[in-house]
C-alpha cells in the first residue's frame, strides 16, 4: 500500500498563493491567491480562456505553476491522491472500449498499488459509488451507451471511488438538458453531505449564484471571490467579461446576458 | 490429397514449422500491444518506428555483415532509441506530433537507404528486412522472439490497469500520482520491442498492418479491452495461418499474404457491422 501525506486538518484543504501560469509568452493565470475550507462549495466563473481549466489542472497537480504555490492540507500536492478531477465531456474519448464499472475502478488504481489487482474493498467502493450516483444498473454497459448526465455521474462516481476530498469539476452542466442538470445539482448536495469540497467551473452565472456558497470570478486574474451578491457587481462583471457580457439595468433588477460563445445566453436574475 | 494432408503437409518441413511458430508469436504480441496502439491513435507512430529501424540495421550490416543475430540487436537498439526519441519530440510541443514523426522517420529511412546503397549486393541481403522473411526464421531467432515477445506480454499483463489509465485519461493518471512519464516511456519501449520481434515476419513496410489491422477488426466487435485483445489475437493468428498456406500453395510472399488475409477479415467485419447499424 503506497503512503500518502498526512492531512493537517487545521490547515485549509486548498491554499493557493500568488499563483502564476505562463504558456510561453501568454499568461494564463496571474497572481491568484485564495483558500478553501473543507466542505465548501465554490463556483468558478469567467469567460472562455479565463484560465478556469488551467487553474484546476494546477490544483490537481497536472500542470506546474510558473510561480507561486498550491498547498493541500498544508503540504505540496504532488503526493496527494485526494483530489478528484471531472473532465469536460468533450475531452473524453467515448469510443474507448471500457464499461462504466471499468472507469469507476480507475479511481482506485493508486490505492490498489502497482502490480496488484482490485480486491474486495475496491469492488465494494466501486459498487457503493455507482449506487450513490444512481448508475448501479449501468455498471456493465459500455461508456458510449451513456447519456450526457450519466457520463457526468460516472465521473462523479469515479471521484467517490477515489475517495476524493476535493473535487474539481470542469463545466459539468454544459450541454445537459434541464432534468439532467437538476440531477447533477442534487448529486452535488449528496457530495456535500459526504464532506467533499467542490470547485465547479461553470458558464452559468445564474446557477453559480443560486447553488454555491461562494463564487470566484476569474479572468486571468482573480476579479472577485466571495458571496455571489458581492462578487456579481456590475463593475466586476464588466471587468471580467468586458464587451462579451451585456448588462441591462431595469427598474429594480439587473439582468446580465452571459458568455454567449458556447451555449444559450443565461439570464441572470436579481439578487 | 485429402484435407488433413492439405493442412498438415506444409508443416512437415522444419522451416515451415518454424515459420508457423514465429507467426504465432508475432500475431499474439502485435495484437495485444496493437490494441493500445489503435486506441491511442498511434498507428502512424508504429509505422514510422518500423521505418526508423533501417539505418540501425544498415549500420549493423556494414559493421558486422549479414549475421542475423547481430542485426537483431542492432534493430532492437535502434528501435528503442527511436521510440524514446520520437516520444521526447512529442512532449516538447513546438511541432505537431505527426509532423515531427514524419520528418524524423523519412529522414532516418533515407539515411538507411543511403547506407545500404553503398553495398553492392544490398537488394538481396536486406530485402528481408523490408518485406520480411518468415520462411527463413532460424531456431535461435525463434527463441529470441519468444523471449522478447514474452517480456512484452508479461509487462502488459502486470501493468494492465496503469496502462489503461494513462491511455484513457492522462489527467486522472496525473492526479493519482502514477509515474506517468515513466509508464509512457515504458509503453513506447514495448512497442519498439514488438516491432523488432515482428520484423522478420512482415518486414518494415507492412509492420503497421500487424499492429493495427487485427486490433481494429476486434475493436469493431467488442466493448471491452481484454476482449478486444483476445479477439485481435485470434484474428491475427488466423490471418497468419491462412497467409502461410497461401504462401505455400500459391507461392505468394508470406508477409504480404498474412497482411492480405488480415485486411480481408477487417473488410468483412467492417461491412457486416455497417449493415447492422
Amino acid at each position: 500500500m503506497p503512503s500518502y501525506p498526512v492531512h493537517q486538518l487545521d490547515q485549509p484543504i486548498l491554499d493557493v498563493r500568488h499563483l502564476t501560469v505562463r504558456y510561453g509568452e501568454s499568461i494564463a493565470l496571474e497572481d491568484i491567491t485564495f483558500h478553501l475550507h473543507a466542505g465548501e462549495r465554490i463556483a468558478v466563473v469567467g469567460p472562455n480562456g479565463a484560465g478556469k481549466s488551467t487553474l484546476f489542472k494546477v490544483i490537481a497537480g497536472v500542470i506546474r505553476p510558473t510561480a507561486g504555490e498550491v498547498r493541500i492540507y498544508g503540504s505540496h500536492p504532488s503526493h496527494h491522491v485526494c483530489i478528484g478531477y471531472v473532465p469536460q465531456r468533450s475531452q473524453v474519448e467515448w469510443r474507448f472500449p471500457v464499461t462504466v464499472e471499468d472507469v469507476v475502478m480507475m479511481g482506485r488504481v493508486a490505492r490498489i498499488g502497482l502490480l496488484r489487482r482490485p480486491g474486495r474493498e475496491d469492488r465494494q467502493r466501486v459498487r457503493q459509488a455507482l449506487e450513490t450516483v444512481g448508475l448501479a444498473e449501468m455498471a456493465d454497459r459500455p461508456i458510449q451507451a451513456l447519456s450526457g448526465g450519466q457520463q457526468q455521474r460516472m465521473f462523479i462516481a469515479r471521484a467517490l471511488a477515489q475517495e476524493a476530498e476535493l473535487l474539481l469539476m470542469d463545466e459539468p452542466l454544459n450541454g445537459l438538458d434541464i432534468p439532467s442538470q437538476e440531477g447533477i445539482l442534487a448529486l452535488l448536495d449528496t457530495l456535500r453531505e459526504q464532506g467533499v469540497t467542490l470547485m465547479v467551473a461553470t458558464h452559468d452565472l445564474d446557477q453559480a449564484a443560486r447553488f454555491f456558497d461562494r463564487v470566484m470570478l476569474l479572468n486571468r486574474r482573480l476579479i472577485g471571490f466571495g458571496a455571489p451578491s458581492d462578487v456579481f457587481s456590475q463593475e466586476r462583471l464588466q471587468r471580467a467579461y468586458g464587451g462579451r457580457l451585456k448588462i441591462v439595468q431595469s427598474e429594480n433588477e439587473q439582468i446580465a446576458l452571459g458568455d454567449t460563445c458556447c451555449q444559450e445566453p443565461s439570464f441572470y436574475e436579481p439578487f | 490429397m485429402n484435407l488433413s494432408e492439405l493442412l498438415l503437409s506444409p508443416f512437415a518441413y522444419p522451416f515451415m514449422f518454424r515459420a508457423l511458430l514465429a507467426a504465432l508469436i508475432v500475431s499474439t504480441v502485435c495484437a495485444v500491444i496493437g490494441s493500445y496502439v489503435v486506441l491511442r491513435g498511434m498507428a502512424f507512430f508504429g509505422d514510422a518506428l518500423a521505418h526508423t529501424l533501417l539505418p540501425g540495421v544498415a549500420l549493423g550490416y556494414l559493421l558486422s555483415g549479414a549475421n542475423r543475430e547481430a542485426l537483431f540487436w542492432w534493430a532492437l537498439g535502434t528501435s528503442i532509441l527511436a521510440s524514446l526519441g520520437i516520444g521526447a519530440l512529442t512532449y516538447s510541443a513546438r511541432l505537431r506530433e505527426d509532423t515531427a514523426i514524419g520528418i524524423v522517420f523519412a529522414g532516418m529511412f533515407a539515411l538507411g537507404i543511403a547506407l545500404i546503397s553503398t553495398v553492392r549486393s544490398y537488394a538481396v541481403d536486406l530485402s528481408h528486412f523490408l518485406f520480411g522473411d518468415v520462411l527463413g526464421v532460424s531456431e535461435a531467432a525463434l527463441w529470441r522472439m519468444a523471449i522478447f515477445g514474452g517480456v512484452v506480454l508479461l509487462l502488459v499483463f502486470l501493468l494492465y490497469k496503469e496502462f489503461l489509465v494513462i491511455s484513457f485519461d492522462p489527467v486522472l493518471a496525473a492526479t493519482l500520482r502514477l509515474p506517468t512519464r515513466h509508464l509512457e516511456n515504458l509503453f513506447l519501449i514495448l512497442i519498439a520491442i514488438s516491432v523488432v520481434v515482428a520484423l522478420q515476419t512482415v518486414g518494415v513496410a507492412l509492420m503497421v498492418a500487424m499492429l493495427i489491422t487485427p486490433a481494429t477488426t476486434a475493436y469493431l466487435l467488442t466493448h471491452r479491452l481484454p476482449a478486444m485483445m483476445g479477439l485481435a489475437t485470434i484474428f491475427a493468428i488466423f490471418s497468419s495461418l491462412i497467409g502461410l498456406y497461401l504462401s505455400y500453395y500459391l507461392g505468394i510472399a508470406s508477409g504480404a499474404a498474412i497482411v492480405l488475409v488480415s485486411t480481408l477479415l477487417f473488410a468483412i467485419v467492417f461491412l457486416l457491422r455497417r449493415n447492422e447499424r
